[in-house]
């Protein structure tokens, strides 16, 4: 039976590259960057072979308890826990569930991030080439230590199963998790001072952390190595009950869950509230924007792109703090109009196959596109001129402030007529409705990358009028290039942005069908 | 807690009251369709509410419809009945403008779907399987919107929502959002943002998959009022019995062609529909076999 599971899961993993050849291209690209991090560590840890063994203990003890964090915190965050051998889908097959917890612990290897995790942890059995007894600790913390970090992510994801499936959970852990990803660079510059502020006390934390179920399995190869042969015996015993104590949890919540399957939804609630289709115009393009409007505050995929813009400032000013000029702070403007004017080059993507109901109510492409592009523009207008005018008070440059107004909104302008256009012709690989922003989207990720590389040269070329204003003032010094831009960048904005809207639309009337049959492909 | 929703809602009376309500905006198009005819093209089937014309469509190799065509005539309620795989389903999507064929067309009372896309959609109300919704808007929200993008007037649509809703048995959940909804909830909700503009032929697929037998009964009342007061209804069904008592014509698809249509009587001919579903299709093959399951 186990060897069932184990097989299931092979074929499972290699299915999944048969789909088609850009998605294997994709997913070969994917591979190949998870290899090289995968070679580059293992490098490390064999290097570490010439270190001071404090330090090697240190090192290996602290990354190997901050894997087995991750594989706890990092699926029930990101919704990304690996659900190919559900157990749900297993109730109806009555296995033992003796076999089938070892089945489905022994299959989290098979997959990316399970062998990856293995190998990685095979290679502190290189940091600890010392002597024969370091090498069979090594060894079986290496083992021990991987296979808590499965198990571990197990009973966590089948504990919180109940709670993932809630919708409201879903979205809203999914938007938050954003948040210290983008500030990422921050975040590890703070630890890099803190820990180059604080490296005697690493070793006593490494040796704290040896002694908890997190660090007990990855500390044995380096006390054997030290001879403390009795430390190492009880962190065997540590880390081998841990594993027997997670397997026995997992054994009960599975067997709860097996027959309590995940409720999700909300209590009905009466109607009479039309929100933003009783505020906006009752017109086919003001419904499309009432829409549009109500998606980018609760879809996930929307609404996540939203808590990342407030994130731009923070980022700059951070890193302006570091430099010590905030010079940079001046583009903020721009770039905040042109990413999110660059959102909704995916709209129709998003819509997925929802789009049928526009394509069988008969909606004008113009009025598709109007609508889409004025929802987009009524969140972001206001919010790239705060940025556009905010940075000013930190730097003081006000004479900049004319010329970087219009080429903020005529970016604003020209990004949205662009983006009417592509989203009207091109099927851009998005993660599915109800899917974390996070996920992998299916479908052809090579052609996404394309359209989104020669849409950019395209905007770049529309923006020379303004850009070029910008530059005649950066080297001229004279603010007369910024009244200009005031003026022009604007004005040319808003006629692109008609022409886009046009354009755009008489394509999608034109190949309103074509594009729901792309959309169908991806469901 | 079916038997109390089942007290206010008996199959009929209610559907039957609100359909009066629906009709006055179906009928009056009639002359306005009738000034624009597709030239001289109308060959002897005037009263068409649906033409299918040698429909055909390939995906890859695989031939998914073989030049179907189909005479819908103005109210009737038509059921089409195949196997799994038969081509219903691409056949209503390139009849409703939402696959492009790669020959034939479709008319809708007269109005090429593929050559005037937009005013044959005004005419239609299609209610595809196997399609998303734009399910983070409330119940009432999507068929407001579903209204609205049809260009019809707020006032009207608002007017209508409530009613409609009421009918399906959904105003409970009316303020919940569709992502939420039960399969069945969602089938009925998708069945409203068809319904709302009162169109003249009603495409419906698949629409009785997964509702509850008190909802199917009322959404039969509906559809039944409304053929009576002169719409046109095309269903795509598996359940024979359910056309077979519904219907007043059928059309029998498998492997992507017509193996026989007409009115209902005409088609059995005496037999079940089931029965003679199974004789036309074939692969009705007696199990023999299967002795092992005999033998526990």
């Amino acid at each position: 039976m186990v060897a069932h599971l184990l097989s299931l899961k092979w074929r499972l993993l290699l299915n999944g590259f048969k789909r088609s050849p850009w998605q294997l291209v994709g997913m070969a690209l994917g591979l190949l960057y998870a290899l090289g991090l995968l070679v580059l560590l293992i490098g490390g840890l064999i290097a570490l072979r010439w270190a001071d063994p404090e330090i090697a203990h240190t090192v290996v003890v602290l990354g190997g308890a901050a894997t087995v964090l991750g594989w706890a915190i990092i699926p029930l965050v990101a919704s990304a826990a690996d659900m190919t051998l559900d157990p749900a889908r297993f109730t109806t097959f009555a296995i033992p569930p003796k076999q089938l917890l070892t089945g489905l612990a022994l299959a989290g290897f098979i997959g990316i991030p399970g062998l990856a995790t293995l190998i990685a942890a095979l290679g502190t059995v290189g940091t600890w080439w010392r002597n024969v007894p370091a090498v069979a600790g090594a060894l079986l913390g290496a083992v021990l230590g991987a296979l808590t970090c499965i198990v571990l992510s197990k009973v966590v994801t089948t504990a919180t199963a109940g709670l993932a499936a809630s919708r409201r959970f879903k979205d809203v852990s999914s938007i938050i998790v954003f948040i210290p990803l983008v500030l990422l660079g921050p975040i590890m510059l703070g630890v890099v001072d803190g820990v180059r502020g604080s490296a005697d006390y690493l070793p006593v934390l490494a040796r704290t952390v040896s002694w908890t179920p997190l660090g007990a399995a990855w500390s044995l190869g380096g006390d054997l190595d030290s001879g403390s042969v009795s430390a190492a015996g009880l962190k065997l015993l540590i880390s081998v009950a841990t594993i027997a104590g997670l397997l026995l949890c997992w054994h009960v919540l599975l067997k709860r869950a097996l027959v309590t399957p995940p409720y999700s939804g909300g209590s009905a609630r009466k109607g009479g509230k039309l929100g933003l289709f009783g505020l906006l115009p009752g017109t086919p393009a003001g419904a499309v924007a009432a829409r549009a409007l109500i998606y980018w505050l609760k879809d996930p995929r929307y609404a996540a792109s939203l808590v990342i813009v407030p994130l731009f400032p923070v980022l700059f000013f951070f890193s302006g703090s570091q430099s010590g000029g905030y010079g940079l702070l001046m583009i903020l403007g721009p770039l905040t109009a042109f990413v999110m004017a660059w959102s909704i080059c995916a709209d129709v993507s998003y819509d997925n196959t929802a789009f049928a109901l526009h394509l069988a109510a008969g909606v004008r492409g113009v009025d598709d596109r109007l609508g889409r592009a004025l929802a987009c523009l009524a969140i972001s207008l206001p919010i790239v001129l705060v940025f556009t005018v905010g940075p000013l008070f930190v730097t003081g440059d006000w004479q900049w402030l004319p010329n970087l107004l219009g080429l903020s909104i005529g970016t604003l302008f020209t990004g949205l007529g662009l983006s009417s256009v592509i989203s009207a012709r091109y099927n851009i690989a998005v993660p599915l409705p109800g899917d974390s922003p996070f996920k992998k989207p299916p479908g052809n990720v090579a052609q996404t990358l394309a359209v989104q590389f020669v849409g950019m040269g395209v905007l770049a070329l529309l923006l020379v009028p303004e850009l070029a204003l910008v530059a005649v003032q950066a080297f001229s010094g004279g603010t007369q290039a910024g009244w200009i831009n005031l003026v022009a960048g604007p004005l040319l904005g808003v006629i692109l942005f008609v022409v886009g809207v046009r354009l755009g639309g008489k394509w999608l009337d034109a190949r309103g069908p074509e594009m729901f049959a792309q959309l169908s492909v991806n469901r | 807690m079916t038997e109390s929703r089942h007290e206010p809602t008996p199959t009929s009376a209610p559907p039957q009251a609100s359909a009066p309500q629906q009709q006055p905006a179906a009928p009056p198009p009639q002359p306005g369709a009738a000034a624009s005819p597709p030239g001289g093209s109308s060959a002897g089937a005037p009263l068409a509410a649906l033409s299918i014309r040698g429909l055909a469509k390939r995906f890859g190799d695989k031939i998914a419809v073989d030049g179907v065509s189909l005479e819908v005539p103005a109210g009737s309620f038509y059921g089409m009945v195949g196997p799994n795989g038969a081509g219903k389903t691409t056949t209503l999507s390139m009849a409703t403008g939402l696959l492009r064929p790669d020959f034939g067309t479709a008319l809708i009372h007269g109005v090429d779907v593929w050559a005037r896309p937009l005013e044959a959609k005004k005419l239609m109300g299609v209610l595809p399987d196997g399609v998303r919704l734009f399910d983070r808007l409330t119940g009432e929200q999507l068929v407001t919107y579903s209204g609205l993008l049809r260009g019809m007037d707020r006032e009207v649509v608002g007017s209508r929502v409530p009613e409609l809703l009421a009918a399906l048995d959904l105003e409970a959940d009316a303020g919940s959002l569709v992502v939420d909804y039960s399969a069945g909830m969602t089938k009925k909700i998708a069945l409203a943002s068809a319904l709302i503009h009162a169109p003249r032929l009603l495409v419906l697929d698949e629409p009785f998959e997964s509702v509850d037998p008190v909802s199917a009964a009322n959404i039969r009342g509906i559809l039944e009022g409304y053929v009576s007061s002169g719409g046109t209804v095309i269903v795509s069904s598996h359940v024979m019995d359910l056309v077979q008592r519904m219907c007043s014509h059928v059309a029998v698809v498998a492997g992507g062609r017509v193996l026989a249509a007409g009115p209902v009587d005409e088609v059995r001919n005496g037999s079940t529909l089931e029965e003679r579903f199974v004789q036309l299709v074939g692969g009705g093959h007696r199990t023999e076999g299967l002795e092992w399951l005999r033998t526990f």
